[in-house]
């Protein structure tokens, strides 16, 4: 078994209208058996950034917590947010320093830049982007993630609609996955 | 030095202890070399200790006469006026450099300066005083030339990690603030001195046009137009009469030409000064000496 799925996770973002979305489950386990069921993998940045992590738990938060703490720094110098983007490459450059010995994680960002544009990307553990226009996807229900966004998603969706879509591909996904549910939490900017 | 003349001397003055003498640092070489000669000239040598004292009074009165060089010797030890004059040296190398100055326009920043050279035999197109950091930050200084490419390669190093690391180009805030940081460190290292020159930085980025002044302390100021090197004076009292916030990059490299001339010894032409500029393009450029020639014919 990889060590990605020893906890289990699953973990989705979309694109709606001037919005998006970010959800998770809740169970943070180990292997099979179920440890907690209020577990959280998704994170604020700023008030137009979330970065979700999936992945070992351990490096979840240890991630989130150099992350906060190199966002924070970049408010004092420059005395303003991130952009997505720019934290995104962020991200990156982070988890590649460790290229030798990476943190398990696959980490989903969603943000709204400049004028409100949503932008979302996913990264494998070692930082390589992954930018997409309409949802990314991982954790260990992935693969029926991308089967249920699939069929569901359609492009400017409105804020409302968007929370059912995202809402119903989590958890019918994570029926499918023996390592993730226990009910979700969603997030829509 | 100091610390090849205490063991020479320790070798001679009879097996004193080395470390007695470097606890006393810099003053304890001088204090050897003299307790030394006062050694060789009698041939019993008084008691050591007796000796070092009675030296040690000779040697004050002795640093007092240096005036304010007594201070001058590190560049960590204010004066008692509160003063660093290593500083004060650093910037009356700036002062009396060649002039630069900068002007920032409605829509871009200009800066010029003049190019000296020592002599007509110097190839004119080697020389180069304004250069890139990035391909939006430009930068021109007044005082050393060879301290300033210091300055550069640490600047574009930095340019180049903001880059690597964001993926975005680094704001002209955040370069002016490394570049200030680099420079007020070699004013409290040991072993270095602080730069000879003062930096005048043109950018344009998310924030506008923007021009910054960074000197040898490590103070920086942003500017809407300034000057420095020789004739800053007459160079700013110049700038502020002639200086409109309205003002196009054009009339700002007019207004910059004129303020030059001021000062200029000699027939201004395209070969004898360098101007650089940077627009909404947000893409630093240094003026061929042709097009110096054609804003020279507009300003004639």
């Amino acid at each position: 078994m990889s060590i990605f799925e020893y906890n289990g996770s699953a973990l989705v973002a979309m694109v709606g209208k001037n919005c998006f979305a970010i959800a998770s489950d809740r169970r943070l386990g180990v292997q099979l058996q179920t440890i907690a069921t209020d577990f959280q993998r998704i994170f604020k940045i700023h008030d137009k950034l979330y970065i979700g992590l999936s992945g070992l738990a351990t490096d979840v938060q240890t991630l989130y917590q150099r992350l906060a703490f190199r966002h924070k720094l970049y408010q004092l110098r420059e005395e303003r947010d991130m952009k997505p983007e720019t934290f995104a490459s962020l991200v990156s450059a982070l988890l590649y320093e460790k290229r030798f010995g990476p943190y398990f994680c696959q980490p989903v960002l969603a943000g709204l830049g400049d004028d409100n544009v949503p932008f979302i990307c996913t990264m494998d553990c070692l930082g390589a982007k992954e930018l997409a226009k309409d949802f990314v996807v991982s954790g260990t229900a992935s693969e029926s993630l991308y089967g249920a966004c699939e069929s569901m998603y359609k492009p400017n969706m409105e804020p409302e609609e968007l929370f059912e879509t995202i809402s119903q591909a989590l958890l019918s996904s994570v029926d499918r996955d023996c390592l993730s549910g226990w009910g979700g939490h969603v997030f829509v900017v | 030095m100091d610390i090849t003349r205490a063991i020479a001397c320790d070798g001679i003055a009879n097996k004193t202890p080395f470390y007695f003498y470097r606890l006393f640092g810099f003053s304890c070489a001088r204090v050897l070399l003299s307790s030394l000669s006062s050694l060789a000239s009698s041939p019993v040598s008084p008691p050591r200790q007796q000796s070092f004292l009675a030296d040690r009074s000779t040697h004050r009165v002795d640093h007092r006469s240096m005036g304010d060089s007594q201070y001058s010797f590190s560049l960590t030890t204010f004066s008692p006026s509160g003063k660093l004059v290593q500083i004060e040296h650093a910037l009356t190398a700036v002062g009396s450099g060649q002039t630069s100055l900068g002007i920032k326009a409605a829509n871009g920043v200009v800066i010029a300066t003049e190019k000296k050279l020592p002599s007509i035999l110097v190839d004119e197109t080697s020389v180069q005083k304004i250069q890139l950091m990035t391909t939006n930050i430009g930068v021109v200084y007044s005082g050393m030339g060879p301290d300033s490419r210091v300055l550069v390669r640490k600047s574009r190093k930095q340019a180049q990690q903001y880059y690597r690391l964001y993926k975005e180009p680094i704001p002209v805030t955040q370069l002016v603030r490394e570049t200030a940081a680099v420079m007020q460190e070699f004013t409290q290292s040991g072993g270095v001195r602080p730069f000879g020159v003062s930096l005048l930085v043109a950018g344009y980025d998310d924030n506008g046009p923007q021009l910054y002044q960074v000197d040898p302390s490590g103070s920086y100021f942003a500017w809407k137009a300034s000057a420095m090197g020789k004739n800053v004076s007459n160079a700013k009292t110049f700038l502020e009469k002639r200086y409109t916030d309205d003002m196009e990059l054009d009339d700002a490299v007019h207004t910059a030409i004129l303020t030059l001339k001021e000062g200029f010894e000699g027939q201004i032409s395209g070969k004898n000064i360098e101007i650089g500029i940077i627009g909404a393009d947000r893409k630093f450029r240094v003026l061929t000496p042709a097009e110096i020639d054609d804003y020279l014919a507009e300003v004639e």
